[in-house]
């Protein structure tokens, strides 16, 4: 990549220290910005991080959650200025890069053991 | 002045007000200096021919370099024509112009030759859609019936065929500036532009949409 539109990447991105070194297989809260008339408030929005991708300014994340029994994914640009906020609440022991298997899976099947160190 | 020449550097994209991502071509645009003011008068019409980027004089032909040396200009790498703006009579040669022209412009044209893309079939020239796959059809990316029979015994011009494609020049109008960066001669615009990264292109503010300034 060229070296401008390196630095046109770089402005995009927020600062490191505004995003938790969350992994695929943890939970997550994130805090969402909506925009509703003039009107703005936060909306929290917690699930299992079950994929990460794209690099850069680019780099966005899943996150999955049951929702009244439904399954639901949501997908996210992890600099969006929309995302106020990522919470980290807990640290997933898998073996997988990505967690697409979890979309067969319900119940005590679908959990996700929590990682010790 | 309303068009600059320039370099496409790449793509990329940024987050607008409302958080949207939006897809953008990074163009590095000017600056331009005049090379050649054509005027009524002498050409018969009103024109400003621009150069830009610097060039070593032992890589000009003697022709060309004189043509330079006319409007006491150091050497230019590309020259293009463009047709002078309204009101921009005073322009002169020398006069040097950068991206910040287009502050405000709100939409842009790019003109540009197209990425080469050699001989190709008429799937992948035209879009036509070829026969059937399977069933031993073995009609797979061919044309189809290319005319009719003895009457009119001929086929119609331009009719398309495979051929050669890509390496043309295209206008691409009406594409929305999202940013104007004159520090860097920058200009961000929304959505592709033809030709490759680094490829030369002439920007030019939209003939069909106005600036939302004026």
């Amino acid at each position: 990549m060229s070296k401008i539109l390196e630095k046109i990447d770089a402005e995009q991105r927020k600062p490191a220290d505004q995003i938790p070194d969350f992994k695929i297989g943890d939970t997550v809260d994130v805090h969402v910005r909506i925009r509703e008339g003039d009107k703005e408030r936060i909306q929290v929005y917690s699930g299992v991080v079950i994929s990460r991708k794209g690099h850069g300014a680019r780099e966005n994340f899943t996150v999955r959650r049951i929702s009244y029994g439904e399954g639901v994914e949501r997908v996210f640009p992890i600099h969006s200025p929309n995302l106020a906020k990522i919470e980290l609440n807990r640290r997933g022991k898998i073996r997988r890069a990505k967690l697409y298997y979890l979309r067969e899976l319900a119940g005590k099947k679908s959990r996700i053991k929590e990682s010790r160190d | 002045m309303n068009a600059l020449i320039g370099r496409k550097l790449g793509m990329t994209q940024v987050f607008d007000q409302t958080g949207a991502q939006v897809p953008v071509t990074v163009i590095q645009a000017g600056p331009c200096v005049v090379v050649q003011r054509k005027t009524l008068e002498k050409d018969g019409y009103e024109a400003v021919q621009i150069g830009y980027e610097e060039q070593k004089e032992t890589r000009l032909t003697r022709p060309v370099a004189g043509h330079f040396r006319k409007g006491g200009i150091t050497p230019r790498r590309v020259l293009r024509e463009v047709r002078l703006e309204e009101g921009g009579s005073d322009t002169k040669v020398g006069d040097v112009f950068s991206a910040e022209i287009f502050e405000g412009a709100g939409f842009v044209d790019v003109i540009a030759t197209t990425k080469g893309r050699g001989f190709q079939g008429v799937v992948r020239r035209h879009g036509m859609i070829g026969g059937r796959a399977s069933h031993g059809s073995g009609n797979h990316r061919k044309p189809g019936s290319i005319g009719m029979r003895e009457h009119p015994g001929r086929i119609f011009k331009n009719k398309r065929m495979p051929g050669h494609m890509g390496s043309t020049q295209v206008t691409t109008q009406n594409l929305e500036l999202v940013q104007v960066r004159k520090d860097d001669n920058l200009l961000l615009v929304r959505g592709s532009v033809p030709g490759p990264k680094g490829g030369i292109i002439l920007v030019r503010k939209s003939i069909k949409k106005a600036s939302r300034a004026s």
